[in-house]
């Protein structure tokens, strides 16, 4: 992960610095933010410049909090983040940020409990009463009730989770919070908590070696990394009350879920989404444009490129095993995009 | 034009002074030393600024509160400040007998082709990136510490509570012996250099009074060179009290302050690295600004402390002498 977002510095640096000596009629963007989109992102700026060469997007994936700050200072043109902006942070803009969502993403449980090779079966409740150190045991009731038929060993459960600020915490924390009051109350959600208990590892990388490596903990990873890994996960009980695992079609799902609500506030959260076949935690990651863009010929170029994104680029999303955006909420981005002069 | 020169003669000594190199050689050299005290002036002046929300809000108690919740705002430095500094001591508790003994080998017993080679070795090691040291410690110590070093410790001496409570592999004594790992090739390099500038005569006059070439290196060459290899100790400290990547890799991450090494714990390097990116809100920036400033402070407080133990030192034995 480290190396890519190097890789990705120095090739938005050697873009920066082609671009700087470019000829009259080249339009640069400069945008900065979230890590976990970048793949993606990169991918479609790179696609557009080939459609459109006068045109170039330089990405810096240094994360959601320097994306923010960048964007207030003006030394972009726009922004990313993977967790929706509330009202304080926007109190800080001068001007108003709108905030389009360009994918999906997901986050699984993960677990490694010697001699137990079944799929196991996560109630919310159990997450959170693990998550706060409150069941502390394999064979507590409340895991195998969830679970018949699965031998669990009575070992103490080792609880891993991130250790760096990400939107993957973001929305696991979001997750525990809407499903348990205590949860909301003691710990509550952001990029980065006060965990009541657990190991913390780095990225997603780190969360998987520790699993890997600790019998009987459980962490969370996103599920892109659990997919590319082919790490194994467990299922989450929905708000339907069945058990989805995790899968590109299941996140989609729950986004179609959440739409209805977005048409009052774009930014709601859609853990825990209505819908008999979706997977409860997901999210979107945004793209943050200034509603007023002096600029004109950026304001044209930022405005045509959300619409390519949000159209033929949400084809190449799974390839790059995102999960895309459902139409419902395509259109309501559509409505947002005329509100950018 | 510009003002006349006060008088022709004293621009021909200046312009002759000048062709010698003496006053170029100054001046750069004085730009150059000034540099460093600019730098480091600008770091401390930043981190104070940018830490102004967070100075506001917590004053003092910033150093002594163990919360660190970003969520509900409320930031303390105190496990981190802990952290910090029981892997730092851990890590030269560990890498300063090994180092030492090692540069003695290699400047005082072992041929001179042995130790130019080996020498050449430990160079190598000093500049291998640090993650490298941190998948070390994932892959190797972390497992080792889980089944095999850690339940040994906890045999010999589980009745002390700095070896008790549960073994996860990561954690404080893990992170000192991937520190230790990591700072042991500075003491070695720097302690074997001054080792050999030890003039001959030193010794010789020792052996001559009949002394072993034990009591010879131990009684008249470490002495001489004490300075030299506190130094290479306190080097070995920066880097240790400093270091990121290593350490967040296998310390575990949980800001806590707990008796057992055995416990994950965090450091001050640690957490900004890991939150600083994705860090939203004034007050949550500003703590992290501050936690460097605190890192500087404690940096700074180190250093001045290790010079004061060198000139109490060496006034004792002026005395003596």
């Amino acid at each position: 992960m480290r190396i890519v977002k190097v890789l990705g510095m120095l090739a938005a640096l050697l873009m920066f610095g082609t671009a700087a000596t470019a000829a009259d009629g080249q339009v640069l963007l400069n945008a900065a933010g979230a890590t976990f989109p970048y793949p993606i992102y990169s991918k479609w700026f790179n696609d557009y410049h080939q459609m459109h060469s006068a045109v170039q997007i330089n990405y810096q994936s240094i994360g959601s909090g320097g994306g923010i700050q960048q964007l207030k200072t003006g030394t972009v043109d726009f922004g990313a983040s993977d967790m929706p902006l509330n009202d304080k942070l926007l109190g800080m803009f001068n001007q108003k940020i709108l905030q389009f969502p360009t994918v999906l993403g997901a986050v699984v449980p993960t677990y490694n409990i010697p001699g137990v090779s079944a799929e196991l079966k996560f109630t919310p409740q159990m997450l959170a009463d693990i998550y706060l150190g409150k069941v502390t045991k394999w064979n507590d009731k409340e895991i195998t009730s969830a679970n018949p038929g699965v031998q669990l060993p009575g070992n103490d459960i080792v609880v891993i989770h991130r250790s760096d600020g990400s939107g993957t915490t973001f929305v696991w924390t979001d997750y525990l919070s809407k499903v348990s009051p205590a949860w909301k109350s003691q710990v509550g959600s952001n990029t980065s908590v006060n965990w009541p208990v657990g190991l913390g590892g780095k990225g997603n990388e780190g969360v998987a070696g520790l699993v890997k490596q600790t019998p009987n903990s459980v962490g969370y990873v996103e599920l892109i990394y659990a997919i590319q890994s082919h790490m194994g996960y467990g299922l989450v009980e929905n708000s339907a009350g069945k058990f989805i695992k995790a899968s590109l079609a299941s996140v989609t799902d729950a986004a179609s879920g959440a739409a209805a609500k977005m048409q009052k506030d774009i930014r709601i959260s859609i853990t825990n989404a209505p819908g008999l076949q979706t997977y409860p935690i997901c999210s979107f990651t945004y793209l943050l444009i200034p509603s007023k863009i002096a600029d004109s010929t950026k304001r044209d170029v930022i405005k045509t490129f959300l619409r390519w994104m949000l159209t033929s680029g949400q084809d190449m999303v799974e390839s790059l095993n995102y999960a895309r955006l459902p139409k419902a909420v395509v259109a309501i981005e559509m409505k947002q995009l005329a509100q950018v002069q | 034009m510009a003002k006349r020169a006060p008088s022709s003669w004293s621009v021909r000594a200046y312009l002759r002074r000048l062709a010698t190199g003496d006053v170029v050689a100054h001046m750069v050299t004085l730009i150059f030393a000034a540099s460093i005290v600019l730098i480091a002036t600008l770091l401390v002046f930043q981190l104070w600024n940018n830490s102004a929300a967070s100075r506001q809000q917590f004053g003092w108690g910033f150093w002594t509160t163990q919360t660190w919740d970003p969520v509900f705002e409320h930031f303390g430095a105190l496990p981190f400040i802990y952290g910090t500094l029981v892997t730092s001591v851990l890590a030269l508790i560990i890498a300063v007998p090994l180092g030492l003994a090692a540069a003695i080998f290699l400047a005082e017993l072992s041929p001179r082709v042995i130790s130019d080679k080996v020498a050449f070795l430990i160079d190598l090691l000093a500049a291998v990136p640090s993650v490298i040291y941190g998948l070390l410690g994932i892959f190797v110590v972390v497992p080792l510490m889980r089944t095999t070093i850690g339940p040994a410790l906890k045999d010999a001496f589980g009745f002390l509570p700095l070896f008790s409570g549960p073994n996860y592999g990561v954690g404080f004594l893990t992170a000192g012996i991937i520190l230790s790992i990591m700072v042991v090739p500075f003491i070695i390099s720097v302690s074997r250099e001054i080792l050999l500038t030890v003039p001959r005569e030193q010794r010789e006059a020792a052996l001559a009074l009949g002394a072993t070439r034990w009591e010879s290196t131990w009684k008249v060459v470490i002495p001489w060179a004490r300075t030299g290899i506190t130094g290479s100790i306190f080097l070995a400290l920066a880097r240790a009290l400093g270091e990121t990547m290593a350490v967040t890799m296998v310390i575990g991450n949980d800001p806590k302050i707990r008796d057992s090494l055995f416990a994950p714990g965090y450091t001050i390097a640690a957490v900004i690295a890991n939150e600083f990116t994705e860090a939203t809100g004034k007050l949550y920036l500003s703590a992290l600004i501050e936690l460097g400033l605190v890192l500087f402070l404690l940096t700074f407080i180190l250093n001045g402390m290790a010079r004061l133990l060198i000139l109490a030192t060496e006034t004792d034995r002026g005395r003596a002498s």
